[in-house]
């Protein structure tokens, strides 16, 4: 098994002709995701690579096709409007990959889906990949292996390393989620730990964290009252000043909260293995699963 | 994005939160002639700096004459003022703000905020006010006050009548109060602000409730619908490498170490941070380059790291997954040919073709030192600047 994403999963590419979508829609197909359309409105007809058909709209995508999971790839002034089109076509996830959308236009987008059954993953977030089965998202797949151990995220590239990390020990992942590095976000630590409570495959799950906010520490008392698995922990940050934002719009130090040192303290006080340096990740899962 | 309290104050004004009057002052005769046109014979001088805690190191003074005003407009213009916000090299006063007195009968405090944890605003007042709101939250969390905000209505009247009773205004105060909750809201929404805080909100002994202060920042990922708030940036009050890289696009941030570090991402970018210094250095800089590292941000971000006279060694962590690491390395190589690098540098290419990467690096008769884990990379650095 896996989570949100896998080898039934049908896919839709909003914004399928942008230099972004474009590129990664065809990177999804080459994994083997199932990329069953593109919508880019005005360009509906058109074929993309001469196989994936394009529509003008989600609602056509899904009727024509069935997606049940769409990727958006469109700038941040029109991302909340294709969040709000997938959702009302029915999608079941969508993952943003756009980076740069304002809090204010998410802290709608949340509220709205909320009473909807549509999840959103990120925005401003790599994807979701279920190793060997399907990958929706921007993040390199072969250095991926289908296995037991669970990830998420709120970087990139550090996620990459860690999944490096993990495969190289001859391990391999379950599902993959890049939750997003922005203040608002649709699927947070504790939603995808309960996906993956329920996942009879995952044995473990790796949970990476940063500075700002105070979602690690809610996912830490969560994980002392309802998660029985092994949970291998890392923020990043420790050495961040406060008042800065470190790249991310949500990775910022305010008024002395969001330090990494209170994110460790209260990960390590709900039983978590969290580990100091970022080089030991893959070790440490290898050595909470006995490996 | 940070702006001025006179800036926070003008855009205020506009959306009709109540604020005194006053006028900004780049020199000791413009703030004679801001006393001047205000008239009264209480002003107040108000050092404009981007950090809190001004009143206490000085920066807030109160003038008896439009004289007075100029004097102590002389004192502070060009001075330094050390806050506990500021660092101990403080921050150069390079405007002040005159203000008309206030004739004060209660301090409260009111701020507006996302709440990330619901992913709503939440509008906080309290009846501490002058106080940091951090320490009533630890201190005395009863005496804060909370209304969440559903985005689909927003603030309603009843939320700010709610806030203004418990705050213990009365008669006209209440009226006044909930008129300067609703229009702060509004202000915060329509400018796309991420904080704004009015510390203190004061209630005058005629029922008034105005913004003595008042601080706010904005959502940079915003700043694209409102231009007019965009060119309210103070670059005088940022870093000057950090000014000079956000002209190139490129995140980064000035630390006081001494290995500099580029990396592509911004957790990874922070995770190689904390492992310098796990391996006993300590980190000169943040700096993203972005996922795809190219030859261009690879150049600039060279350069602006390099610029920091206190760097001593580089490190460079990329990992590379779309982007192939031996095209990295190439755009590593090209970009380190056209500019004089003048310390020792540790390159660790991870991802796609890296092996084929650090080949290209090992033989390109530059100075650079190859890692293949972070681990590595991180002790090789520290080891050059021991």
């Amino acid at each position: 098994m896996s989570i949100i994403v896998d080898e039934n999963t049908r896919v839709v590419v909003q914004g399928i002709t942008g230099k972004e979508g474009s590129f990664h829609a065809q990177q999804m197909i080459e994994y083997g995701t199932r990329v069953v359309a593109g919508v880019t409105p005005g360009k509906g007809g058109q074929k993309f690579n001469d196989t994936v058909p394009v529509f003008n709209t989600m609602e056509e995508a899904v009727r024509e096709t069935g997606a049940n999971v769409s990727v958006v790839f469109v700038p941040p002034a029109f991302a909340p409007d294709a969040i709000y089109e997938a959702a009302d076509a029915g999608i079941e996830t969508v993952v943003c990959i756009t980076e740069g959308i304002p809090a204010m236009d998410m802290v709608k987008v949340y509220n709205y889906l909320q009473k909807t059954s549509t999840r959103l993953i990120g925005p401003n977030c790599p994807g979701v990949i279920s190793p060997g089965k399907c990958k929706v998202g921007i993040m390199p797949g072969f250095i991926h292996r289908e296995g037991t151990v669970g990830i998420i995220s709120r970087s990139g590239t550090l996620t990459y390393e860690a999944v490096d990390q993990i495969t190289k020990m001859g391990l391999g992942q379950s599902t993959c989620i890049g939750i997003g590095g922005d203040p608002v976000i649709g699927t947070r630590f504790i939603d995808a730990l309960k996906l993956f409570k329920e996942d009879d495959e995952t044995e473990a799950v790796v949970l990476i964290g940063e500075i700002g906010g105070t979602a690690e520490e809610e996912a830490a008392a969560w994980i002392k009252e309802h998660f029985n698995k092994p949970v291998v922990a890392f923020i990043a940050g420790q050495t961040a000043p406060p008042g800065k934002r470190m790249g991310h719009a949500g990775a910022i130090i305010s008024g002395g909260k969001g330090t990494a040192a209170e994110k460790m303290k209260a990960l390590r006080d709900a039983g978590i293995t969290v580990v100091e340096s970022p080089a030991v990740i893959g070790r440490t899962v290898a050595e909470v699963l006995g490996k | 994005m940070n702006i001025h309290e006179h800036q926070a104050k003008e855009i205020l004004r506009k959306y009709g939160v109540a604020v005194p009057r006053g006028q900004v002052a780049f020199t000791p005769e413009e703030a004679r002639e801001a006393a001047e046109s205000l008239g009264g014979d209480v002003f107040v001088v108000k050092a404009q700096i981007h950090a809190g805690g001004r009143g206490k190191a000085g920066g807030v003074k109160l003038a008896k004459s439009p004289e007075e005003v100029q004097e102590l407009a002389a004192q502070m213009l060009g001075s330094k003022l050390v806050t506990h916000q500021t660092g101990p090299e403080g921050k150069v006063v390079q405007r002040v703000l005159i203000e008309e007195g206030v004739d004060i009968a209660r301090e409260l405090y009111l701020g507006i905020v996302l709440d990330r944890s619901v992913s709503k605003l939440v509008i906080m007042a309290s009846t501490e006010g002058g106080v940091e709101i951090e320490k009533v939250a630890e201190e005395h969390p009863e005496a804060i006050f909370k209304e969440y905000v559903d985005p689909e209505i927003g603030l309603q009247p009843f939320q700010a009548r709610r806030l203004a009773f418990k705050l213990g205004l009365t008669g006209n105060q209440v009226k006044n109060g909930v008129k300067f909750i609703l229009a702060l809201y509004r202000a915060y929404v329509e400018s796309d602000a991420s904080l704004a805080e009015i510390n203190p909100l004061v209630v005058t002994g005629s029922g008034d409730v105005l913004a003595l202060d008042a601080k706010m920042n904005f959502d940079d990922n915003a700043l694209y619908r409102h231009p007019e708030i965009a060119e309210m940036r103070d670059t005088n009050e940022e870093d000057p490498l950090e000014v000079e890289a956000s002209k190139y696009h490129l995140n980064y941030i000035k630390l006081d170490g001494n290995v500099g570090c580029m990396v592509n991402g911004a957790g990874l970018a922070m995770a190689t941070m904390d492992i310098i210094k796990l391996a006993g250095g300590m980190p000169a800089n943040f700096l993203d380059v972005g996922g795809g590292a190219s030859v261009e941000t690879v150049r600039n971000g060279f350069q602006i790291l390099l610029s920091d006279p206190n760097v001593k060694a580089v490190l460079v962590n990329i990992f590379g997954g779309i982007v192939r690491c031996d095209r990295v390395a190439r755009g590593i190589i090209e970009a380190a040919k056209s500019i004089d690098i003048r310390v020792p540098m540790v390159i660790r290419l991870a991802g796609t073709n890296a092996e084929e990467a650090a080949e290209l690096l090992k033989n390109s008769g530059m100075n650079f030192e190859v890692a293949s884990s972070l681990e590595e990379a991180a002790q090789k650095v520290v080891r050059l600047i021991q």
